[in-house]
């Protein structure tokens, strides 16, 4: 990773200061010009770090900092409470009008994803609302844009509505509306063409859109990947059109995202929802307490847990427990695990979220082979039922035929049997400690993170 | 002769259109950036600590990125001391001079496109997604049609809803072929398709669209990889160009885009767009600096000939037009 995250920006301050036994203001000052460049890597608009370094000297020289005996801890704790304070609460909802139909406008620049956002924010208010919204497809300059929204909205089995590219976006939202009431639609959703903020003539389409309208809700579409320009952007498109929120796409790459900070600083208007990927359920709530940890690039843990949760079927975790506990577990288990972290989402992924992980050298080049892991869900199919409970059983001609008939070979076959066995002698060991610990104290329960992301 | 009057005498040699173009494209830009350079320049009696700073801030707000503005005030400093300049209106006139020297490189020529004099020629777009990679390649068909090139266009971004579409629309608006599969295939299969139409056409130039791809998604790198092996294959010292279209509002984040996408497709040139807006695209700056990768074109508007060919001079005096012309008024030679 090409940048580092304040975690390690302030260790190499740290290691100046320690053997001091206190820090005085210098340090700090030190300390926050750390702070102020993990801030700017993270394109964060220098004017919103200026403000926020300031903010966070105040309460770091005000004694919280100076007195504690851990004080590159305490700033990462102060910068990131101060973080998430400013990007404000979790505010995903969206406007119920009280005379349906609800309208959604979408707008923002060219090419930050306002037309598969939404799509996205469609398939959400179904799904999660029990609603029934209408696309309408107000992009007549881009072309093909209307193609795309009508694609999707075959994808979600969704009425598109279009007057072609001939029409006036005005008149077509017009139309739109009367059409929604018409069909007892309750959301409308006017996708608008991209455009730029210092564009006049365009800028007064979205208003005119605005005033026939009477939105009850704007989204502001922008790219995570924005750079300084972010608050412009942001700030002239909240003058002119009066934002309700803020939607920040393509968060599934490996931007730090401080466009978030930046944009929420100078609108003061709440970011709603974060796009996840090109599926069209990737559409998230915006958890500002992660996005303050990512854009301090201290992983997302919680983000981790969720995905866990969300795809571990609670039962079968505690069945797996049982048979852990009691040396019982099979090859069958152990596939089972296999489909079951692989339903978490591509494993490179879910490494990069785990904290520290930037730190590990060449993560980024290394590739985790999911063609291995089908290769061993290959070999596992290939045993007979008796095989899988009791691998003692798999004698050299056995794995021969397993290796034919996974397409895999012997020496693959040895490999996951050793693996396989190794990991049922640490569960033996594990187990036996846990109960060890549980005979000592019943106190350190919940959920124990093999790792502390404020290390 | 003060640098900005060789700099006006070397574009005077250069058609005026294209000069009036990166003047106006850039005018969101000038004003933001060199107006605040000008104010600052004005506001400071000597050159101290305190202006370094600001200049450092001006430069980080153009998104150019802590490292290189580092060393680039480091250089300035050096510069300062050695001319002993105590005047701030006097380093304005080293900044830009520094400014060429890292866009242009070192070399002057880079920034031209590698078009073979026989045969056909190759070009691959890569770049994440809602960058403007098919919208750059409809203006670059035209570009390339209207000097009387025969031009063929490959549909590779398969997987965008309407992406094909999209193209298809830019391919009868120029009036240029676009070969084409359907939505979800093997984007591999259309490359090599497009070859084998480009050769039996007897094209001059085949350029291909590929999906948008964020740079961390290890499987997209490799089908991007893979779609580069076939073109590879089919025709030797193909792809001429990799060009990577990056969105000039992008901040930090472009640095990895072109490191990760150089290392899968050897990147050999950069496409700015959305420059027309207030966004400064100093980012390229960095990756020249860091990556050795230069620009080659410029987006300076959605109209069809608004796609420039890139050139550090034009591109400066864009930057600090106001300043040229300030001086030519005064009319002071040095």
């Amino acid at each position: 990773m090409a940048f580092e995250g304040l975690a390690d920006r302030l260790q190499s301050t740290m290691q100046k200061i320690r053997g001091k036994g206190k820090v005085n203001e210098a340090d700090v000052k030190e300390m926050m010009r750390e702070v102020r460049l993990a801030l700017l890597e993270a394109d964060v608009n220098f004017k919103v770090v200026k403000e926020f370094v300031k903010k966070v000297s105040e309460r770091a020289v005000g004694q919280e900092v100076l007195k504690s005996l851990t004080p590159g801890q305490q700033v990462i704790k102060v910068v990131k409470e101060e973080l998430t304070n400013l990007m404000g609460g979790e505010e995903s909802k969206i406007a119920v009008a009280n005379r349906p139909p609800t309208v959604i406008m979408m707008v923002g620049l060219q090419g930050a994803g306002k037309t598969t956002t939404t799509g996205k924010l469609a398939n959400l208010l179904r799904k999660k609302y029990n609603r029934n919204p209408l696309l309408v497809a107000g992009d007549i300059y881009r072309p093909a844009a209307i193609k795309q929204l009508e694609t999707l909205g075959k994808q979600l089995n969704m009425p598109v509505f279009s007057l072609g590219d001939q029409v006036s976006p005005v008149e077509i939202a017009k139309q739109a509306i009367e059409k929604a009431k018409e069909d007892h639609h309750d959301y409308v959703l006017i996708d608008t063409a991209g455009r730029l903020h210092v564009d006049e003539e365009l800028m007064g389409e979205l208003k005119d859109i605005k005033e026939l309208t009477n939105p009850n809700e704007i989204f502001l579409v922008v790219d995570a990947m924005t750079g300084q320009d972010a608050v412009n952007v942001a700030q002239s498109f909240n003058e002119q059109l009066g934002l309700t929120g803020v939607v920040l796409t393509k968060l599934d790459g490996d931007t730090r995202g401080g466009a978030a900070l930046s944009i929420r600083s100078v609108t003061n208007t709440p970011i709603k929802f974060v796009g996840l990927g090109e599926k069209l359920d990737a559409l998230e709530a915006f958890h500002p307490e992660r996005m303050a940890s990512r854009i301090l690039g201290m992983g997302d843990v919680l983000t981790l847990i969720e995905k866990a949760q969300a795809n571990v079927d609670e039962e079968k975790a505690k069945e797996l427990e049982q048979k852990m506990r009691t040396a019982s577990f099979t090859l069958d288990d152990f596939l089972e695990q296999l489909g079951q972290v692989r339903n978490m989402g591509p494993l490179e992924d879910l490494l990069k979220m785990m904290p520290g992980a930037n730190k590990i050298k060449g993560l980024n080049n290394l590739q985790i082979d999911e063609k291995q892991i089908s290769h061993v869900e290959a070999i596992i199919q290939s045993m007979t039922r008796e095989e899988k409970t009791n691998p003692e059983i798999i004698t050299a001609g056995r794995r021969k035929r397993i290796a034919k008939g996974s397409g895999t070979s012997v020496p693959e076959v040895n490999r996951l049997l050793k693996q396989f066995e190794d990991m049922k002698k640490m569960m033996k060991q594990m187990t036996g400690m846990q109960q060890k610990a549980k005979k000592k104290g019943k106190k350190r329960g919940g959920f124990n993170l093999p790792f502390n992301p404020f290390q | 002769m003060s640098f900005f009057k060789k700099l006006k005498e070397k574009i005077t040699k250069q058609t005026d259109a294209v000069t009036e173009k990166f003047k106006e494209g850039l005018t969101k830009t000038r004003d933001n950036f060199s107006g605040r350079v000008n104010e600052l320049v004005a506001r400071y009696r000597k050159v101290d600590e305190d202006f370094f700073e600001e200049l450092e801030e001006i430069l980080i707000s153009a998104d150019v990125g802590f490292e290189t503005v580092m060393e680039l005030i480091d250089e300035l400093k050096m510069e300062v001391k050695r001319r002993n300049i105590q005047d701030p209106q006097e380093v304005q006139g080293v900044i830009s001079e520094k400014l060429v020297e890292i866009y242009e490189g070192g070399d002057e020529a880079s920034s031209e496109l590698n078009i073979q004099e026989e045969g056909l020629t190759v070009l691959l777009f890569v770049g994440v997604n809602g960058v403007g990679k098919t919208t750059t390649i409809g203006k670059l068909a035209h570009k390339f049609k209207s000097e009387g090139k025969n031009v063929v266009l490959a549909a590779g971004d398969t997987f965008r809803a309407g992406a094909i579409e999209q193209l298809e629309v830019w391919g009868e608006r120029v009036g240029v072929e676009v070969i084409k599969q359907g939505a979800g295939s093997d984007p591999a299969a259309v490359m090599f398709d497009a070859i084998q139409a480009a050769k039996s056409r007897n094209a001059d130039i085949l350029i291909c669209d590929t999906a948008g791809r964020l740079q961390n998604k290890v499987n997209l790198m490799k089908e991007l990889e893979k779609v580069k092996r076939v073109i590879e294959r089919e025709v030797p010292g193909a792809p001429h160009e990799v060009l990577l279209v990056l969105d000039a509002t992008t901040g930090q984040n472009a640095l990895i885009q072109a490191k990760t996408f150089k290392e899968a497709t050897n990147v050999s040139g950069i496409v700015l767009t959305k420059l027309d807006g207030t966004a400064k695209g100093g980012i390229v700056l960095a990756i020249r600096n860091e990556l050795g990768i230069p620009v080659k074109f410029v987006g300076l508007g959605e109209k069809m000939d608004d796609l420039q060919e890139f050139n550090a001079e034009q591109y400066v005096y864009g930057l600090f037009a106001d300043l040229v012309e300030k001086e030519e008024l005064s009319g002071s030679g040095d």
